[in-house]
Order: C-alpha cells, then structure tokens, then sequence
C-alpha cells in the first residue's frame, strides 16, 4: 500500500471536487496533466414517473447557483411538450427573469470569483485574493456597489420568479404570477443603476486586461482552437432565452445553425473511465481525443463562444462593447480562453439594457400571462443559454404527460474537454524539470476559473464552486507534492 | 478575533450549492454573523484544511452547519469527523434533514443511474461502454474516484443530529433564526427543528383568508392544464398544495408566486412521516362516494404520488424507496 498512498485531502473528494493529477517524467516535466471530476447524482433517471410540471421545480436542483438557468429551459421544454406558446407578456416575463438572473450570476463571477485574480492580482497573497480583497484594492464604494447590485436583482427575481434559489413561476404556456405596476416602476428605476454599474465594470476590467494583464490573457498557455457555440436571434445576435444554435469553425466561419430539436444530429457525448463528466463533442467532426483544430470535434461555450458564433449583441451599450473587444484581440474568433472574461462583462452590460427595454414595455404588467395547452403531450426539447454555456432540456412523456425519458446537455459538460485541454496546456507550459511554484496552483486555477465552470451542472451533482486539490505525482506514479485551494 | 466566539463550521455533501448561496445571500448580514461566531471552516469561502480541523479537540467546533445528502463514503468520512469535534451537528437544508430531491434516485440503483448516464443516453457515443472506475490505470500512472452508493441517506442516518434546520433552501431569515436560537442562553431540546415556525405554511399564505375551516373538494387537477386564479386558495382550485402539512418559517414563498407549496420544509412537530401525513391530508379534502371508481376518477389527476408528497423527504420517510436489489451490491 504504502507506494500508492495518495494524499488526497478528504475535503476536495468528499464533495467530489475539482482534482486535478499532474503526472511527470523523469526529468519532471509534465507527461499529462488530468482534471476529474468525481460526483454524479442522477437527475435523468430520477425524474422518471414525474409529472411534467414538476421539471422545473426539479432541475434547478441540479444546480443552487444557476437554478433559473434550468427552470427557463425546464419551462420551455413543457411548452414544446404540450405546444403551447406562452402569451407575449409572459415571454417577457420569462426574458426579464432570465436578463436579472444573467446580470446578477456575471456579477457574482466577476467580482467575487474572477476578478479578485485580476483586480488584486494573480499572485497577490491568498488570503487577499477574495472579494474582501478586491473592496480593500478599490474601495469600500465599489464593494458595496457590488453586494447591493446583487441583491437588488434577487429581490426582483424573488418577486417575480417566486423563489430566487429555485424559481417556481414557470408553466407551459406561460408563467403563475403577473407582475404588478409597482414592481415595473421599481425596476425601471433600478435599471439604470444597473446599465451604470455594467459600464463601470466594463471600463475597470478593460483597463486591466489591455495593460496590466495583457501578457497574461493573451497567452499561449491560455489558448485553444476550438469549435464555437452559442444561441442567436433572428439577426445572429446573442440571445439568452432563445434562438437557433449556432456553431462556428475555429477559423470563425459559420459550421452549422440548427433548431435544437436537431441537436442530436450535431451533439454527441464522449465518456472518460477518470471523471464523472460525460463531455460533449460535435458528433460529425468526431471525437479526436484531447486535441483543438479543426479536425477535433471539441468546442466551447459561454460568453466567449457566444460572442464568437454570434454576429453582435441586441443593445447598443453591448453592441459597442463587442466592436471593441474583438478590434482589441485582432477579429473573430477570439480563441484566448482568459478573454472569456471580457465576453461576460460585454453580456453583463446587455442583460442590464435588456431588463430596462423589458421593463420600459407598459404591456409586462398584462394579466394576460397564461395559454392553458390543449395538445397531449409526446417529447418536449428547449435551449436557453446558461451563464456558463449552451444548455438543453429534452423530456420525453407518455399522453398524460408522466415524465418518460429525459436528456440533459449541461452548460459545462459542452466545456469539459476544453477545460481539460486548458489544465493539461497550463500545467506543460508552467511546470518546467520539476520545478513546482506555489503560484502554479493559481495561474492553473485561472486555466479552468475563466469558464466559469458549474460541475453541480456539469455532472448533475456538485455545487458552482469547486475547491481544487493539484496532485503532482513522479513517473514512478507517487504523489510528491499537493497543491490546494482550500 | 476573541477567544470566547464560538467556533463555527459550515460544510457541504451531495448538494446543489443552493444552501451556499443562501448563506451568501444573507448579504452584508454575514457580517453581523462574524461579529458573534468565528467562522473556522466553510470551503466556499474560508482557508482552512481538513487537516486543521484534525488537530481541534473533540467538541472544539460549537456547532457545524452540513448541507446535502450523504451520496458518496468520503461524505460519510468527513460529516464523522465534524461530528467527533463538533458540540452541535445541525442539519441545514431539506437534503441534509430529509434526503432532499436528490433522494428520489433512491427508487432506483446505482446500476441504472450508471446505464443511462454513460450508455442508454441518446447523446453519448460510447462503444466501449466505458464507466467511471473508483480506480483507473491511465498511460502514466493510476487515479482514483470515490465510490458512488447505492443509496442516498439523510445525514441523521450517518451520524447523531442534534437541530435541524429546513428549507430547499432554508431564508436567509430562517438562518439568522437558527444561529440566533443556537447561541441563546436556552438552547431548544435536542432534536428540534430550529430557526423556522412551528405552524403550517397556510399561517403565512396570503390566500389562507380564502380558504375555509374544511375544504372539500371533488376531484385534482393538473397544474399543466388548469388556469389559476390568483386570488383563491389553490386547494379550493383542486392543485394539491402541501401548505396545511407544511412546516412555515419560509414566508409562503411559493404561494406568493402563485404557485403551490411542495413541502420542501418538511413536517410539523410531531409527524413522523411527512408523505404519509400528506397523502393522508389529501384524501380528507376529497369528497367523493366511497366507491372504487369514483375515487380512481377524482385522484386520477395525482399519477405520481412518491414525487409530490416525498419530493424531498424520501430517504427519510418510513419507506426509504429501497429497491430489491439482484444481486448485493448495497453500502
């Protein structure tokens, strides 16, 4: 036993936690890097005999950080199960829920789990790198700001959604509660706060980015040729709630643009006998095992995906922002994996103008919230874009509507080869004759950190924060140094 | 920070993380929190190792908040060793007390999670029929994953419980409750369920005026197909609202989106099966002959009833949905 002890803090692999396993050669360079994810809960099969109101009250327990995220694609699928469309005012309804739920869950990325690597710094002492930290680097203003922009969009998605952390309001056909007056005036208000405080963020992060931490996010280390995906509007615009699913070649020319109802056409999942994580791959390009290109069916998702597949954001404030981002990285694609970061601010700024041109409509305040379903029911798929990347619903149900089959593609999983691929080109690149830096832990933490990744969604089991446990082992296979973040 | 704060930990296991967020989302409040406790463990936020907790002595901690089922045996490790350094174990969340949602897998085994996870999928291309491995040789060397059970439990089923506190998941008013009645100089007995009411959901519901002393109803309906008046009692209306069996404390949340309670606070004092409570309250609001058809047709509306009334309290119900399983293989 004593040659295969593995000094795995119990901590990390209790809850299943990111782990990543560094093997080196002999020279103690890295042979291959492995990042597992070790926790599945099951939801698929579970939801079997359910009835099929029940599902958006289910999923979002897949995940407590982005349940609104699978109780919209939930809510959709019943309307595609039963074919019902929801009324006008409860589309907005849905879209306004979802645009509050995107701004407040970027936010939270931003500021309190990725900014404190770029607003305090990569290898500014541990103990500072947290949003405590970032309040103490730019002021007790800012981190107020931050905590009341928040809270104040999940007080409005608790009086719209019902809950925040596992919204109920969600039927076929529509939505259960009709917004008042009062609330709309409320957030009318608010929203320019919000569209100020996304500018703000926008002008802080990009300073940064371009001269700071330019060396940094346009690494090599940090970089990979991939597949791009993401849901369009009518005009190829990003959209969260709806649209076609639209992938790009790494190249940047358009690969496909489907209706998800064809996605098993295009989506296939690979298995990996080392991790939990079924990881998805474009099924006509193939998978080609843990490399980029254009021959590799490996892709990506969330902000940076969605910006590269998409022709421009819906708002003005966001339109400009994308312009000036790709001109900052030289065109479409942008294939820096830290660039995600400023994907999402330029998301956060459309979610902010989107819920103030929601909230401007004098018809969301309609009681014309529901179309009751006249149709039996038979199979039901939808997508939404999840904070995290592409995520599908799809139900299979007998006539009464009792829950037969159901398929979850999850945001992350889309993700999970190219996170791998990350870690393992992070590790090579920053592990060189042995030679282990304390600061590795962090600068491979960003490798995977830019995705944003949720494994709750990711394997249907684990929370959105992942503690990170690094294993370097010898070529003999012995673990001769753990790195950990918690 | 003073000597004389009480320890707290707060831990999570099979879980969503929404008990996370709700603790975060008692916003600038958590710094009120940290003016009467110190947090020493909490890995979503705080810097500490499982190795420090080892070097605590026994019932160092004053009382450590675990979220989520018990899934996988490193859980049942940890939750062991909080257990030998904690005074007060309290379970937060509907997972922890109740199983949660997570434990409905419990109708099924690990075996056939597995086949449609990582074979029957329609998605997943997988010719090998590759499965996770707890051990796995790889090209340069061996790695590892904790085993999965075939069974979710309730942290009570693993170790000694001393408070509950429920909710999927608990308010942040329900929280401060909780920690508030922790650290007052009469602690409540042992067992209890704390920081929430010790009344029904109905009590806090804004509809509860419309609703009579004694519903009666003829039939169920499905919320899929039914349109809701806002304004009346869903129960009136024929939805199955768990509501009068509910434990409150959670500000009848749901009703206050129009829709109806799903019990995720558990039962009231006294109950000690909260499905059987329920199925039993919904069959005294039907008023129907007591003919076989004629109740078939008025429950015909409920097809699934371990989904409604044990949502989130199957592995602690007095069923435990076990399956027979054919060959071994149970923890």
């Amino acid at each position: 036993m004593s040659d295969k002890v593995i000094v795995v803090d119990p901590i990390t692999r209790l809850e299943g936690h990111g782990k990543i396993t560094i093997f080196l050669d002999e020279a103690g360079n890295v042979k291959r890097a492995y990042f597992q994810i070790p926790e599945l809960r099951g939801f698929e099969i579970f939801c079997r005999g359910r009835i099929a109101e029940d599902m958006p009250i289910i999923t979002p327990r897949i995940c407590g950080v982005c349940p609104t995220a699978h109780h919209t694609a939930s809510t959709k699928t019943l309307d595609d199960l039963y074919k019902v469309k929801p009324t006008p005012t409860a589309e907005k309804l849905r879209r306004l829920m979802y645009n509050l739920f995107m701004f407040e869950d970027h936010v939270l990325h931003i500021y309190v789990l990725a900014g404190p690597d770029f607003i305090v710094g990569p290898k500014a002492p541990k103990a500072e790198r947290n949003i405590f930290g970032i309040i103490k680097k730019v002021g007790k203003e800012v981190g107020l700001k931050v905590i009341g922009a928040r809270k104040k969009a999940r007080e409005f998605m608790t009086i719209i959604g019902g809950k925040t952390i596992h919204p109920v309001f969600g039927l076929p056909g529509g939505v259960s509660k009709q917004l008042s007056e009062e609330t709309r005036k409320q957030l009318l208000e608010w929203a320019d706060e919000a569209i100020e405080f996304a500018k703000f963020t926008h002008d802080l992060f990009k300073k940064l980015f371009l001269e700071e931490y330019k060396d940094l996010v346009f690494s090599d280390a940090y970089m990979h040729k991939t597949y791009y995906m993401g849901l369009v509007d009518e005009h190829n615009k990003v959209d969260f709630y709806d649209g076609k699913i639209r992938i790009v070649n790494p190249k940047g020319n358009e690969y496909a643009k489907f209706d998800v109802h064809q996605y098993l056409d295009y989506l296939g999942e690979h298995v990996e006998p080392w991790t939990f994580v079924r990881m998805t791959f474009l099924k006509k390009v193939g998978w080609k095992g843990f490399v980029d290109g254009e021959d590799s069916g490996i892709l990506c998702v969330a902000p940076l995906a969605r910006l590269n597949a998409a022709d421009g954001m819906k708002t003005p404030i966001a339109q400009e922002a994308y312009e000036e981002f790709f001109e900052a990285f030289g065109g479409r694609p942008v294939h820096y994996t830290l660039a995600m970061h400023w994907a999402r601010i330029v998301e956060t700024i459309q979610a902010a103008e989107r819920i103030k041109e929601l909230a401007s409509d004098p018809d969301i305040t309609s009681p014309d919230i529901r179309n009751i379903p006249t149709e039996k029911p038979s199979v039901g798929m939808a997508v939404v874009e999840a904070p995290r990347g592409t995520l599908i619903h799809h139900y299979e149900t007998d006539e009464n509507g009792i829950i037969q089959k159901v398929n979850l593609i999850v945001a992350t999983q889309n993700n999970a080869a190219r996170i791998c691929l990350s870690i393992d080109k992070a590790a090579r690149s920053l592990i060189k004759n042995g030679q282990v830096d304390e600061g590795l832990l962090n600068m491979v933490e960003m490798a995977f950190r830019a995705y944003d990744p949720c494994h709750a969604c990711a394997t249907h089991s684990l929370p959105g924060s992942i503690p990170l446990v690094i294993e370097i082992r010898n070529s003999k296979g012995k673990v001769i140094k753990e790195l950990r973040n918690t | 920070m003073s000597k004389e704060k009480p320890k707290v930990a707060f831990y999570w296991c099979a879980s969503c993380g929404g008990c996370e967020e709700a603790v975060v989302d008692l916003a600038e409040e958590v710094l009120k929190v940290i003016e009467l406790v110190d947090i020493v463990f909490w890995p979503v936020a705080v810097d500490t190792k499982r190795e420090d907790i080892e070097k605590m002595a026994d019932g160092e901690i004053f009382a450590s908040f675990i979220n989520g089922a018990i899934r996988l045996s490193e859980q049942e490790d940890m939750v062991k060793l909080l257990r030998r350094k904690s005074k007060f174990i309290i379970a937060y969340g509907s997972c922890s007390y109740m199983g949660g949602i997570p434990a409905l897998a419990n109708m099924w085994n690990r075996e056939t999670i597995f086949n449609w996870v990582y074979s029957e999928s329609p998605t997943v291309m997988n010719p090998d029929k590759t499965t996770p491995k707890t051990k796995i040789e790889v090209k340069e060397g061996e790695l590892e994953l904790p085993l999965f059970y075939n069974t979710v439990r309730t942290l009570d089923q693993v170790i000694e419980v001393d408070y509950y506190v429920p909710g999927c998941p608990p308010t942040p008013q329900v929280t401060k409750n909780a920690l508030l009645a922790l650290l007052s100089d009469e602690l409540p007995p042992k067992g209890s369920v704390i920081g929430a009411l010790s009344k029904s959901v109905c009590e806090e519901c804004p509809l509860n005026e419309t609703k009579p002393d004694k519903v009666l109803i003829d039939s169920f309906k499905r919320l899929a197909v039914t349109k809701i008046d806002p304004e009346k009692c869903l129960l009136l209306q024929g939805i199955p609202c768990l509501g009068p069996v509910t434990r409150g404390g959670c500000g009848a949340l749901c009703p206050n989106g129009k829709m109806p309670c799903t019990g995720c606070f558990g039962p009231l004092d006294g109950v000690l099966d909260y499905g059987g409570k329920a199925i039993s309250f919904l069959a005294s609001i039907l008023d129907v002959p007591p003919e076989e058809d004629a109740v078939l047709k008025a429950i015909e509306n409920l097809p699934d009833p371990v989904g409604l009334v044990y949502k989130y309290s199957l592995a602690r119900s007095l069923l435990r949905g076990r399956i027979i399983k054919k060959g071994g293989g149970s923890e």
